[in-house]
């Protein structure tokens, strides 16, 4: 079973991933221009943009726990998924700065002001670094660096999480939902006892 | 009581049902025909009040859901008829009232009012109602009362969002007597000239016009006039957020969000923010209310 997965998914080449993700924001803008995202298509955009961002993070964040305890191997698409989340995060950053807040001062002053605003600002920060050496010559550069500068990836996971569960009005089940599913996998990647005794062997 | 208030928004600025039914293709039209700039300079004006898809597609009604389109979608499911509307508390005839007989004692008025969401966005609605002064004149209202609680119907077989603590349910709101009596509160009971559909609060509800829509709450089963001031639904979840008085005010801010500007829904994807009014524009008529009060302490 496993070997069937992993031999079919050699045959996926990884543009199948930027087709498959690459058409739902074009697609998103042109309902919200034409009606089709509800009365107020701005707010509706934004958040839709943001949810996907926060969707290819988990997805990226699985690869590695089902490679080390399933023996699935779809590591090669990581890249894809990584840069794809970092373009929605600006699409969503995009709708924000020019469709909803509009004006520049109050820009600056939701930022400073809004910790809402705040934490989700430093998860796009985080990732520049991340999107800029996600590239074969960065990573033969940074060599172990790449390893530990891409650990950013589980801070912009929880920061864009919190950003989701503060932005919400009352207590509402769906950004909880989406920070346990983050929280387990980041707890999946504790190194387990038998691996921590190896190392200090 | 009734007609103690002219609407300032024109009877005349409402759409036709046949035009707003329509509106979307005709506004698209006329984009086509690059027509569009003359019908903007002429609402900048004069704000024309939303469609009626507009205003039963996009609520907050949280015993529905949390997404803009689960009231819509659920309310169906709730059961308008018959309706009875308790009135206790510090009235000289409390009871069980049928909402049959009280719509047959109410002077129905139409009110255009602006409707500001305490989420920064906001409607005109061409509401159909009543006096909330009317009402509290039938049952009597005591010496003693000086305030006004409310509370929306609570019946989990026909709300699926009241499964989630959200709220703590039941919806419960309140207002001070003198904000109760102001010819501005209405109970509405219709839009557009038809019964008030269910998401936006059937079969009657409270529309408080100065104050942000959460004061507004939908679908009353009860009224109680009391002498101290009654918790309020979204005090009770963030004190720090939401205050008793809740009325729209520029100047002071949401913790979390700008008062400062809202957007007018059905502006499509490239809606501009428009600033917001002291009172959501109704200071000439209530800022009186307020005379004195630190509207930053009493927010």
């Amino acid at each position: 079973m496993r070997d069937r997965i992993n031999a079919l998914a050699r045959l996926v080449p990884v543009w199948a991933v930027w087709l498959g993700y690459g058409w739902v924001a074009p697609w998103l803008i042109y309902r919200g221009a034409t009606g089709g995202l509800g009365a107020e298509p701005i707010k509706a955009l934004e958040r839709e943009l943001g949810e996907i961002a926060l969707q290819l993070l988990i997805i990226g964040l699985c690869l590695t726990p089902l490679r080390r305890y399933l023996g699935v191997n779809l590591l090669r698409f990581r890249r894809a998924i990584g840069l794809l989340a970092f373009s929605y995060v600006c699409l969503h950053l995009a709708v924000w700065l020019f469709l909803d807040v509009q004006d520049a001062g109050r820009i600056w002053a939701d930022i400073v002001k809004r910790p809402y605003v705040t934490v989700g600002m430093v998860a796009f920060v985080l990732m520049i670094p991340l999107a800029l050496t996600s590239n074969d010559r960065a990573v033969r550069w940074l060599g172990a660096r790449w390893r530990r500068l891409h650990r950013l990836t589980y801070a912009v996971a929880v920061l864009g999480v919190v950003h989701f569960i503060w932005l919400s009005k009352g207590f509402q089940i769906e950004p909880l939902a989406y920070l346990a599913v983050i929280f387990a996998l980041l707890a999946l990647r504790l190194p387990d006892s038998k691996s921590l005794e190896r190392r200090t062997r | 009581m009734a007609n103690r208030w002219k609407n300032d928004l024109r009877a005349r600025d409402v759409t036709p049902e046949a035009v707003y039914l329509d509106r979307r293709q005709v506004i698209a039209g006329a984009a086509g025909l690059g027509l569009v700039g003359t019908g903007r300079a002429a609402r900048a004006k004069v704000p024309e009040p939303n469609a009626w898809e507009d205003i039963t597609s996009y609520n907050n009604y949280y015993e529905f859901g949390t997404d803009k389109g689960d009231p819509a979608r659920h309310a169906h499911r709730l059961t308008v008829q018959p309706w009875s509307l308790r009135i206790d508390g510090l009235v000289d005839r409390p009871g069980d009232y049928d909402f049959a007989d009280i719509m047959a004692r109410m002077t129905i008025e139409e009110r255009i009012y602006r409707f500001r969401c305490v989420e920064a966005w906001s409607m005109v609605v061409p509401w159909n109602g009543f006096e909330l002064a009317d009402l509290l004149d039938m049952a009597g209202v005591q010496a003693g009362a000086k305030y006004v609680a409310f509370e929306t119907v609570l019946r989990p077989e026909e709300m699926p969002g009241v499964r989630y603590p959200v709220l703590d349910w039941p919806y419960v709101e309140g207002l001070r007597l003198d904000e109760a009596l102001h010819p501005l509160t209405i109970m509405a009971t219709g839009i557009y000239g038809r019964d008030i559909p269910n998401q936006n609060g059937a079969p009657l509800r409270l529309v408080v016009p100065w104050k942000y829509g959460f004061k507004s709450i939908k679908s009353v089963v009860r009224i109680t006039l009391t002498d101290t001031e009654p918790p309020t639904s979204w005090n009770k979840a963030n004190p720090r957020e939401y205050g008793f008085y809740s009325n729209v005010n520029p100047e002071v801010d949401h913790p979390r969000w700008s008062q400062a500007t809202e957007r007018r829904i059905g502006g499509g994807l490239f809606a501009r923010r428009e600033p917001t009014l002291m009172f959501n524009g109704y200071a000439d008529e209530v800022a009186g209310l307020y005379a004195g009060m630190d509207l930053k302490t009493y927010f």
